[in-house]
Formats: C-alpha cells, structure tokens, sequence
C-alpha cells in the first residue's frame, strides 16, 4: 500500500523543518506554510518523508496510507 | 437479506395526497403566522411511515434505498448524496447520533430557520426517519442562536412531540452560535462536544467519530424535511420535480431589488425569471446574481436571461445552488465595493486557525480594496489570481475556498468595473451603503434581513 504525506493545517505552525526534510514533495508558501504534493512515495523517499514527519515540532506532517485519504 | 418493512400507520389513504408534480410539497398549508401545529401538520402530510420490525443490515434500511432512488442531496450547501451519508453512518456497529443542522450561518439564507419556525415536524419526522433508520437513540437539534423565533419554535415542536410512538430517538433543542464556520459540521460537532464551534481536522470523520465519538449524521433541516416527504410519497414522487440529475425542489433565499425578497420553494430547474415572477417582479434592473451563498459564485448581468436554478445549469457558470441563496445586485450598488465589503468580512470570519487561510485571506482582500479605492500597484488582479491557487484546498475546511470563489468569479463577472476601480478609483456607487446583508456586529443581535414572505 502506497504512502502519502499531509499536512494538519490546525496544527501547522510554519516552522519550515518539512521543506527542508523532503524537498521533493515539499515547498512553502508566502507565509511559511507548506505546499504538499500528495503523490504516492517512493519507497527511497519513504525514509525522508518518516524524518521529516517525526521533525515536525507541532506533529503537523502526517504519513498517511493511501487508502485513509481523504479528498 | 432486510425483512424490514414500512408500515403506514395510519393507511396512507386517510392522509391528504398531493397532487404529483406541483408546487409547494415543503410549504404545503404553511402558516401565515406562527409555527405549524402537530396536529396540523398531521393533517397536511399524515403520519409518517413507522418501520415495524428491524432485522438485517442498517445501510440497507427501506429508507435508505428510498433516499437513494429518489437521488437527494444535502440542501445545506455541499449537495453530497443524503443516501451515501446516511449508509457511512450506518456502517458503524456503535450507536448513532443525528445532528440537525440549522446553524445557518450563511447571511444571505434564511431558509433553514424559516423551516424550523414555520414547519418544524417535517424536520423533525426526517430526522426521527433517520435516526430509526440508523438505529439512533439521540437526536439534536442544532439551531442558530440569533433566530430566536425558530428557537422557540424547534422548542415546542420537540415538546408537542413527547410520548408520539414513532418517535423512536430522544430529541432535544441545541441553541448554536450563528458564525460564518460554525455551521460547518466539524465544527457542530466540536461546539457539542464542549468545545469551541470551529472545524477540526478530519480524520477522524463525524460519519465515524462525532457527538460523544458516536458515529454521527449530521444532516441539514431543509434535507430532513425532504427525507420526511420521501419516506411518505416514495422516490418516484419525488423524482416527478426536478432535473434526472437534481430531482425534487428546493428552498431558496431570495433577495435583492425584488418586490417580495423571502423564502420560495422552487423545482429544480426552474428558470431565475420565474422565481423573480413569483416575488412579484422586479424594482430595479439587476447588475449580477450571486446563487450559492458567499461562498458562492457570481454570474454577470449578460447572462441573467437565461438562467435555471439547477447545479447542471449552472455549471458552465461556475456556479452551483449550494444551499439555495440567489442574490440579484441592484444596478445601483457597486459590485467592486460589495465584493470588497464582503470579502473583508469572510476573511474576518476565519475561525484563525490555518496559516494559509489566515494570511492568504487577509492578502487576497487587501488586493480588493486596494483595487476599489484605485490604489492598488501592478496588476492586482493577477496577484489576487495567484494567491487564490495558493489558497485553495489548503484549509482544514471549504472557508478559504469559498471565499477564494467568491472573490475570482467577482472578478469574472465585473472585470470592467474591477478595471475601472483600478484606474480611477471609487465610482458613485462606492458611497451607497452596502445592499449584501451582513449580520450586524453583536453576535446575539437579531439577523438585519428583510422580513420574510412566502410562496
């Protein structure tokens, strides 16, 4: 089952650590908010997405499998 | 398999029938003042059907299927399938709750507490239909503080109600706070929990995790009221109204330069024209029309001739019913300063919590303003387009979002007047005082409608 990342956008506090972690699915916004692309990861940037994920100081990043997404 | 079978109880011949296909079904013998009586509405719609016997799976409840065949759909703003709604509550093994959504925090409906004042045990049959169907015990009656006369209204209804057998669900009245976001359903739920009426983020879904982490549906009133007719003349009755793919009628909250601005009762479908008809015609030739809400869309005068009120009309316009607010501009008001107005006061009712609706919003209006006073620098409008892409989809609910539509398809449908703002700043119109009604400053003030009339 593929995984994605999501961001709880409450508990979001723009500190930035995500988009530094996981480039590759993260950039942030005007305000330092994170823009996520939710395409499926592949399983080398598992490992950085778990990383960024567990570096967010408000536990904002979310690793979710895709079959728990919501639209 | 379901043995479950509907029992009408009285027969359904000793109740009044309508006549199939016509107007009015929700505002049938509607009061001309004062609240439905039990006994009244008995005698306009009968009893509804009690389900004797439950056996076999919830999500195959007769009421369901009915609901599903007739092809209803939420009439409080988002139209997604009463049926699947009800059958993801259903899915759960724990005991279910029903919310009744009146909240209606939308400024420009006034539907839902017209409804819950003038007929509300059409509500509160779809809701205790429902909460049979679901298996539920509890059923809540969300209704919106500063309408007080629906308060009392949705109070003694509930009260009336006390020892009617098919009144399977305790049922109680919730008076909620009137905000922009309040009504959403996360944030019902949240303020029934104990908590601030604000949305949450979801997962968990209130289908899964609501009242009391119960599995809850939450359903808006005017939906349960079509529930109630549903259960009682079956889907193909319903269907005789409509469009194949929005079939049955709706509320809608007419207002504007119109003779008679209030609640009518529409087929889906029904063209813009015939409903300003209904209210009488027009005072003033209309500039725009805004259907939907403020989190609606706005179509432009040139294309007012030919609109029908139905989401695949409306379509091509960007635009959808939602929960039924069509708005006519006067050709007097200033479509940038409206825009601007109520755009400022959507930002402001940001529950604050996500970053990119808290600043995106803010950002979005000043680039409006900056616009209607012709102050803006460089080309505001592709700024305001960038930052509406930025925005959207990037709350913990649909407020940025219908706010970004609000502002684009003003943007859409006054391009020439945006750009005249622009370069020669405030027009006549821009000192008139705003005609988009707004809810005045003090919360648990009465709404500044105007006042309310009937088809």
């Amino acid at each position: 089952m593929s995984q994605s990342v999501r961001v709880n956008p409450i508990a979001c506090a723009a500190h930035g650590m995500c988009a530094e972690l996981l480039p590759e699915r993260i950039s942030l916004d005007d305000w330092g908010y994170p823009i996520v692309d939710s395409e499926p990861l592949s399983p080398a940037l598992l490992d950085h997405a778990r990383r960024a994920a567990q570096a967010c100081p408000t536990f904002a990043l979310l690793l979710t499998r895709d079959r728990e997404r919501v639209s | 398999m379901s043995e479950e079978t509907l029992m009408i109880d009285p027969p359904m011949e000793s109740s009044p029938t309508q006549a199939p296909g016509t107007l009015p079904r929700l505002l049938a013998g509607i009061p001309a003042d004062g609240a439905m009586s039990l006994d009244e509405h008995l005698a306009v719609h009968g009893h509804a059907p009690v389900s004797a016997r439950r056996h076999g799976r919830r999500s195959e409840s007769p009421l369901i299927v009915q609901l599903e065949r007739a092809g209803l759909r939420g009439h409080g703003g988002a139209g997604f399938p009463t049926a699947t709604k009800l059958r993801a509550v259903a899915a759960s093994r724990k005991r279910a709750v029903v919310v009744v959504n009146a909240a209606e925090g939308e400024p420009a409906s006034l539907k839902d507490r017209t409804l819950m004042q003038t007929l509300p045990h059409l509500v509160l049959d779809g809701a205790q239909l429902a909460a049979q169907a679901l298996g539920a015990e509890e059923l809540i009656v969300c209704v919106c503080q500063t309408a007080q006369a629906s308060v009392d209204a949705s109070t003694h209804a509930v009260s009336e109600r006390r020892g009617m057998t098919a009144d399977s669900a305790h049922m109680h009245v919730t008076a909620v706070p009137g905000d922009y976001v309040a009504g959403q359903e996360a944030a019902l739920i949240n303020h029934l929990n104990g908590g601030p009426a604000i949305p949450t983020f979801t997962p968990p879904m209130v289908f899964e995790q609501g009242v009391r982490r119960r599995p809850t549906l939450v359903a808006n009133a005017e939906t349960l009221a079509h529930v109630a007719l549903i259960a009682r003349h079956g889907p193909e009755w319903f269907r005789r109204l409509g469009t194949p793919s929005q079939p049955g009628s709706a509320l809608v909250t007419l207002s504007g330069p119109v003779v008679h601005p209030g609640v009518y009762e529409i087929e889906h479908g029904a063209s813009l024209q015939s409903l300003i008809d209904a209210a009488g015609g027009m005072l003033a030739t209309p500039t725009a029309l805004l259907v939907g809400g403020y989190g609606g869309s706005w179509i432009g005068g040139k294309f007012l001739h030919g609109v029908a009120l139905s989401d695949e009309h409306l379509a091509p316009h960007g635009a959808s019913l939602g929960a039924g607010v069509v708005l006519l501009l006067s050709q007097d008001a200033c479509p940038v300063a409206e825009t601007a107005r109520v755009a400022r006061w959507l930002a402001g009712q940001s529950a604050g919590q996500c970053g990119p609706c808290v600043h995106g919003l803010h950002a979005i209006v000043t680039s409006v303003e900056e616009i209607a006073g012709g102050l803006a620098e460089g080309n505001a409008t592709q700024r305001i387009a960038r930052l509406a892409t930025l925005v959207h989809r990037r709350g913990a609910c649909g407020h940025p979002d219908g706010t970004v539509r609000f502002v684009t398809s003003a943007l859409d449908a006054f391009g020439p007047e945006f750009a005249d703002h622009a370069r020669h700043g405030p027009c006549e119109g821009c000192a008139r005082p705003g005609e988009l009604p707004l809810p005045v400053h003090h919360p648990t003030a009465t709404p500044t409608h105007e006042p309310v009339s009937f088809r």
